[in-house]
């Protein structure tokens, strides 16, 4: 090899920068959605690096269900403070009372009403662009997705008729009421975002590590005991130790029985897993399409 | 940039195309698979689709057709990105659709991979679609080429057979030189025969399995690392910064699209022509000596010089082209045919412009290679060569010499679709730099 080479996670760096700074110079009102998670986490040390020593040209956006651990609302609010970045958080809660979001009649899951609420947010505050940070090795309906994915005046998006996208010459273009989703970690896996974490020594939310936690049995998984969803008579409860590999609401992520209590151990605990991260979201299981129902509705 | 690890993993980009049931998911499936790189849940997934629509019998074309209208056809629709690695590299795939309409996004998958694999149905031979993604990838500029002649299975493993294809597709290479390899393999994708393990079937084939050779064919040389290229992406200026160092910070920000660039060293800003000097080349871990294509970075140079999005930097030698009067190959991909006359917008690295169809020269005859001299149009998924003129210069490189400055997008006004992906040809004169030293 000679000196003149990138690993693969400095390409997918500059990748990602590339795009970050192309949605900044194309878009008027851009807005980069932070959860909390480990890849909004990445994407905020991407935006560091695209747009450092300037402030970050986007404020930040959550939805928040009302059904987020605590631990990851708690890391979200730090770290935009931290960066000395606005956030914005629109609750499904407020949405419903405000007749936004409608919930089906006994709809425990907020998963559904959270696409509403977004795209209440995005015209709110005519917010142009969205950068997200899904990839696509997370989902057969994602593979598909572009890294500038164009979503209609209704937020929806038409697998069927994307944009060609060639070389990295991305048409950002869009006529009023229309937005733009981006997603600069498409090409990224799960252990691509986990080593970067480590190289960038990212901080993380505590319940990606091993912790004792009350669990109960249910369709095949692992639930976290909430007030949100308590247990009943019939279910086995148990304390294990336990952490998450994805974060999705308290009722629908399943926990992964695990010691890794260091990113080095988690690290490891993918490249020897046997189950895509994916396999511990309830959401995603109820049908071969679901991903693709919701994304064409307007989910991230 | 953060420092080296000391064995980097090199990603490796490239896609599968071939006609409808040449077997690409399937191959894409099988490689997965065979590479221990499927999870228990996506095998259960397929069982299950198994039972439903495949009689029991694992389809891993399932693994990548992930729209529901392509399970329900059978067919793939659109790109379908697939990620995979062995201890050796790290693999971006794009599974590209074969039916005619979706030329357009075989051009999605195709623009930026280092390897093509265009497979070729055993019993079937070579086909016109064969002959177009062939084609594609050198139009595209494709350095390394894999003609993968499947279901060997259904043509009893002959090596007649083979090395017929074989022939028939090196007849044609030569008039479109532009491969650094290609690579002729003997596989079954649904069985897996040379796919990832060797096959006891073809003795008569010494060559490496596909997997082989897509961990060890060399594409460190796949980037331009000769003539410096920096187009302006975005002026980085703090509005208010806390480091009082940082009040008359002034960044250039963008990706190298060719070249290397090092400190101190002397450049020029096109279209001005404006020369200064590199001062720092500034990123988030401190400041680097040089930085290569294609990283990210933000240049500050020595003098306070009037630069924007649009505008590009280069050193001083291998001098690029500056014109409004162009010459491309394009590849349409919209259902309005392009007639002369029309205008579009164009987007060249990151500049976007005006763009005015000066003639249609001609049209590419797909079955014979040959050009059709003055079409009156290009229809879609048509290829041709034609002539524009831009509002503003461009400062590019023939697509030859540089995919990343060589290429552009055209833009339909209105409804804003990406209805065409152009190749540059070579500048037919170059920047002349003016003598004195410094603009200030």
């Amino acid at each position: 090899m000679n000196s003149y080479h990138l690993d693969h996670l400095q390409h997918l760096e500059s990748e990602a920068v590339h795009v970050m700074r192309e949605v900044a110079a194309e878009f008027e009102r851009p807005a980069l959605l932070f959860s909390g998670g480990k890849d909004s986490i990445c994407l905020l040390r991407l935006a560091e690096k695209a747009f450092r020593p300037s402030d970050l040209p986007m404020p930040l956006l959550n939805v928040d269900t009302g059904h987020h651990f605590p631990e990851l609302n708690e890391f979200r609010d730090r770290r935009a403070q931290q960066l000395g970045a606005r956030l914005i958080v629109r609750h499904v809660e407020d949405a419903i009372a405000k007749g936004i979001a409608v919930p089906t009649p006994g709809e425990v899951s907020r998963n559904r009403l959270q696409i509403p609420t977004l795209l209440a947010a995005i015209e709110e505050f005519r917010f142009d662009c969205a950068i997200g940070g899904a990839r696509r090795d997370e989902e057969k309906a994602r593979a598909k997705e572009r890294f500038f994915s164009f979503r209609d005046s209704f937020g929806q998006w038409d697998p069927k008729n994307q944009r060609p996208e060639i070389w990295n010459l991305y048409n950002a273009r869009v006529n009023p009421g229309e937005h733009m989703r981006v997603f600069p970690l498409s090409n990224w896996t799960e252990s691509d975002v986990w080593e970067y974490i480590k190289r960038e020594q990212l901080d993380v939310p505590s319940i990606y590590f091993s912790h004792p936690r009350r669990c109960y049995r249910r369709d095949g998984q692992w639930l976290p005991v909430s007030d949100l969803l308590p247990s009943k008579p019939s279910d086995q409860v148990k304390e294990l130790v336990v952490r998450v590999r994805t974060i999705g609401d308290i009722i629908s992520t399943g926990m992964v029985e695990s010691r890794a209590d260091s990113v080095d151990d988690i690290i490891a605990e993918i490249a020897a897993a046997r189950v895509t991260e994916r396999g511990s979201r309830a959401d995603d299981k109820s049908s071969e399409a679901a991903m693709e129902d919701r994304k064409k509705q307007g989910y991230f | 940039m953060s420092t080296h690890t000391r064995h980097p993993i090199e990603i490796l980009r490239f896609n599968t195309c071939g006609s409808v049931d040449d077997g690409k998911s399937t191959l894409i499936g099988r490689l997965l698979y065979d590479s221990k790189n499927l999870m228990e849940d996506q095998l259960e997934a397929l069982e299950r689709s198994a039972d439903i629509t495949g009689g029991g019998a694992i389809n891993l074309a399932n693994l990548t057709d992930g729209l529901r209208a392509e399970r329900e056809q059978g067919i793939t629709i659109d790109v379908a990105y697939r990620y995979f690695a062995t201890p050796r590299r790290k693999f971006i795939v794009a599974d590209t659709p074969g039916h005619v309409q979706y030329t357009r996004n075989m051009v999605t998958g195709v623009s930026s991979a280092n390897l093509s694999i265009v497979l070729v149905d055993a019993r079937n031979g070579v086909t016109e679609q064969s002959r177009r993604h062939t084609y594609l990838a050198a139009l595209l500029g494709i350095p390394h080429l894999i003609i993968a002649v499947n279901k060997m299975d259904l043509v009893d493993w002959s090596e007649e057979r083979f090395l017929e294809i074989r022939a028939e597709i090196e007849a044609f290479l030569p008039r479109l030189d532009i491969f650094k390899d290609v690579k002729f393999i003997p596989i079954s994708a649904l069985d897996g025969d040379n796919v990832v393990d060797p096959s006891q079937k073809t003795p008569w084939y010494e060559g490496p399995t596909l997997l082989g050779h897509l961990e060890t064919v060399h594409i460190a040389s796949d980037w331009n690392l000769s003539a410096f290229r920096l187009p302006v992406q975005w002026v980085n200026r703090p509005n208010n910064p806390r480091d009082p160092k940082l009040h008359d910070f002034r960044g250039l920000s963008g990706q190298i699209a060719g070249g290397i660039v090092k400190a101190g060293q002397k450049i020029m800003v096109l279209p001005s022509g404006w020369k200064s000097s590199v001062k720092e080349i500034w990123t988030l871990d401190g400041p680097l000596k040089e930085a290569f294509c294609p990283q990210s970075v933000t240049l500050v140079l020595e003098h306070d010089l009037d630069i924007s999005r649009g505008d590009t930097i280069i050193g001083l030698e291998n001098l690029p082209g500056m014109s409004a009067d162009l010459a491309a190959k394009i590849c349409w991909m919209n259902p309005r045919p392009l007639q002369r006359g029309r205008k579009y917008l164009l987007k060249h690295t990151t500049q976007t412009v005006q763009a005015l169809v000066a003639g249609i020269e001609n049209r590419i005859n797909i079955a014979t290679f040959d050009p059709e001299p003055q079409p009156a149009e290009l229809a879609m998924n048509d290829i041709g060569e034609i002539r524009l003129r831009t509002s503003r210069p461009l400062v590019f490189d023939g697509y030859a010499n540089n995919r990343l400055t060589g290429s552009f997008i055209l833009i339909e006004q209105g409804t804003n679709l990406t209805v065409a992906a152009g190749m540059l040809q070579q500048p037919t004169e170059l920047v002349k730099p003016e003598y004195n030293d410094f603009a200030i």
